[in-house]
């Protein structure tokens, strides 16, 4: 007779935790220790860090591969600055209400392009981006194609002096990638996303099995949209400036973000990670060189997608079966008698 | 006994391919019953037809009394409705465990503690309990048609549909799994197993459905079926080895 126990935490798993958590505790106290331009820098790498999770649940899990996830960050961005300017609300209180407003309008986009499959549903939400930024250029109280500064006033509310307001913009960034992570983390551990998970691996299966594939998506797009537009309200509070073509930028807010993805390990939990630390080391150190920073991205995507098609994290998984965030399951058999 | 699944005038084509042709039958609670029919026949699509992978031309699917027929897959699982693939599609990065676990949560909808178990001893039932912590992608073909099995046996189904999952099995595990098979059915789950290995679909059902082309051409007791001049035919050269 043989007894089996099921438990998903492992040893690796544990120690990730508790590094996870003390290099929390460092980042928190970083407005201390780090000089401002390193202070912007990390928390620039903390959105996209929650950008890149965000995307990956919605393009590596539910199979939903948009390269217009900029609309909900223009989205978000412009949201901060009319409900700020117009509404007379709190810098903070108009990001979450932009999550709110984004969530209700991604459902009818949702109804619009989840008729198109593959690269159809691709362009599909892209040319979606494309709209919202030429709806946005039309707004002239929100300074047209040009675009518009956040009022000194309403910069002011946040806090008092200038590195408070660093400090404070930072924090947010910094919580948000958290909140992001976590929210991320403990839907794929519950059922609806062990659900999520089969879908990833076969949509025929996972129908035939019971899971209500259409369903599951569009919670999975509404959801991610509505946190991609707070995240574009956060990167917008610390620019200070939006314009339509920086906010509904496909380079800046979806190609950078699928390379992070992509070269660091789509479908897992960690790849987002790695790949946003490798994209901050690429972009810091060939910062000088110009155009041939993009060139090297492309080729360094290229080769990765070549010769790890599962990404970094793919590789370092599928050689040591090693999981740092405790999803699995794991059954453990003993052998009672003999 | 009432019929558990009725089918009746169902259609389907793929272009000038036909895979259903008018189809009727019914299946009893608690029968088992067998399909045969030569390659390309639409066996296959026949089950895609009845768990809802693919939608009917015409023609009807009721299922316990409930008109299916545009029920969608995910539902018609939960309604009772679980297959095997013929080309299995496991969950490739998930592990055995949690692909079971899939079948037992969403399909049985059982929770926590009370899906494991069960997913456990579908494992152990279907010898895959050593496997459990294995990565679906990795295994081997035969294990990934027993895999086909225990998912869908995990979703706890009240019709089970077996897709050929017989073939290349030695002497041995081919008795093992006809021993499997007869529990499942004596617990009262109902089969219909479609199977090229013949003597071990005659091991286990008490009718079976002889389909060509799309049409079904015969049908009644195993004995009788499988000495009819029809199927003699079709069946040319492959012996039924009873
Ligand atoms: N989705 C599809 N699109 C087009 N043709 C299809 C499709 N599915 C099946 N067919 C065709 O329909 C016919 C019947 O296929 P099916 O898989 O049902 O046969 P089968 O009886 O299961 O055969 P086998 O014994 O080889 O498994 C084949 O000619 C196949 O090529
Ligand atoms: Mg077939």
């Amino acid at each position: 007779m043989s007894t089996a126990t099921v438990t998903r935490a492992t040893r690796a798993s544990r120690i990730a935790m508790i590094i996870a958590a003390l290099a929390l505790i460092v980042l928190a106290l970083a407005p201390w220790w780090a000089g401002r331009a390193d202070l912007r820098l990390m928390g620039e790498i903390f959105l996209y860090l929650s950008l890149a999770c965000l995307w990956n649940l919605m393009a590596g899990y539910a199979g939903l591969v948009s390269v217009g996830q900029q609309a909900f960050v223009g989205f978000g961005g412009y949201m901060l600055f009319a409900l700020t300017i117009f509404g007379g609300l709190h810098p903070i209180a108009a990001i979450l209400l932009a999550g709110v407003l984004a969530a209700a309008l991604s459902v009818p986009v949702a109804a619009l392009i989840f008729r198109l499959k593959g690269a159809y549903f691709a362009i599909g939400t892209w040319v979606v981006a494309e709209v919202f930024r030429l709806t946005f250029a039309q707004i002239s109280a929100l300074g047209g194609g040009s675009g518009t500064s956040l009022p000194v006033g309403i910069v002011k509310s946040l806090a008092d002096g200038r590195s408070a307001r660093e400090a404070l913009s930072y924090w947010l960034a910094l919580g948000a990638a958290v909140t992001v992570m976590a929210c991320v983390y403990l839907f794929l551990r519950s059922r609806r996303g062990l659900a999520l998970t089969a879908i990833r691996d076969s949509e025929t299966a996972a129908a035939g099995l019971g899971i209500d594939i259409w369903r599951t998506k569009l919670e999975v797009y509404v959801v991610t949209s509505a946190f991609t537009a707070v995240i574009g309200g956060l990167l917008f509070l610390q620019k200070l400036r939006i314009s339509p073509d920086a906010a509904f930028s496909v380079n800046d807010w979806t190609a950078f973000v699928i390379f992070i993805v992509v070269i660091g390990g789509i479908g897992t939990l960690e790849g987002p990670i790695i790949g946003t630390l490798l994209f901050f080391l690429l972009r810091e150190t060939l910062a000088d060189f110009g155009t041939i920073y993009l060139m090297v991205l492309g080729a360094v995507a290229i080769v990765i997608m070549l010769k790890a098609p599962k990404g970094v994290w793919g590789l370092v998984r599928d050689r040591y079966d090693l999981e740092l965030f405790p999803l699995s399951y794991r059954v453990n058999t003993q052998n009672k008698g003999n | 006994m009432p019929a558990l699944l009725s089918i009746s005038g169902l259609h389907k084509s793929f272009g000038a391919v036909v895979v259903a042709d008018g189809t009727s039958f019914e299946v009893a609670e608690g029968e088992a019953v067998g399909i045969l029919g030569p390659n390309g026949a639409g066996k296959t699509s026949l089950f895609n037809l009845i768990t809802g992978a693919l939608p009917p031309d015409a023609g009807t699917i009721t299922f316990g009394g409930q008109d299916i027929s545009a029920t969608g897959a995910a539902q018609r699982c939960k309604m009772g409705i679980a297959r095997s693939f013929q080309v299995p599609q496991p969950f490739g990065g998930m592990t055995v465990f949690e692909n079971a676990l899939v079948g037992a949560m969403e399909g049985a909808g059982l929770r926590g503690a009370e899906a494991e178990a069960h997913v456990l001893s579908v494992l152990d039932d279907t010898g895959l309990l050593l496997k459990a912590n294995v990565r679906a992608g990795t295994l081997t073909l035969l294990e990934r048609k027993r895999l086909e099995m225990a998912r869908a046996l995990a979703a706890r189904p009240r019709l089970l549909l077996l897709d050929e999952i017989a073939g290349g099995l030695t002497e041995a595990e081919c008795t093992a799994l006809i021993e499997t098979i007869q529990r499942v059915h004596a617990g009262g789950t109902t089969i219909i197993w479609i199977e090229h290995v013949v003597h071990a679909l005659l091991a286990v059902v008490e009718r079976l459905i002889v389909i060509d082309f799309g049409k079904k051409i015969a049908e009644g007791p195993p004995k009788t079926i499988m000495d009819s001049a029809q199927v003699k035919e079709i069946y040319l050269g492959v012996d039924p080895d009873v």
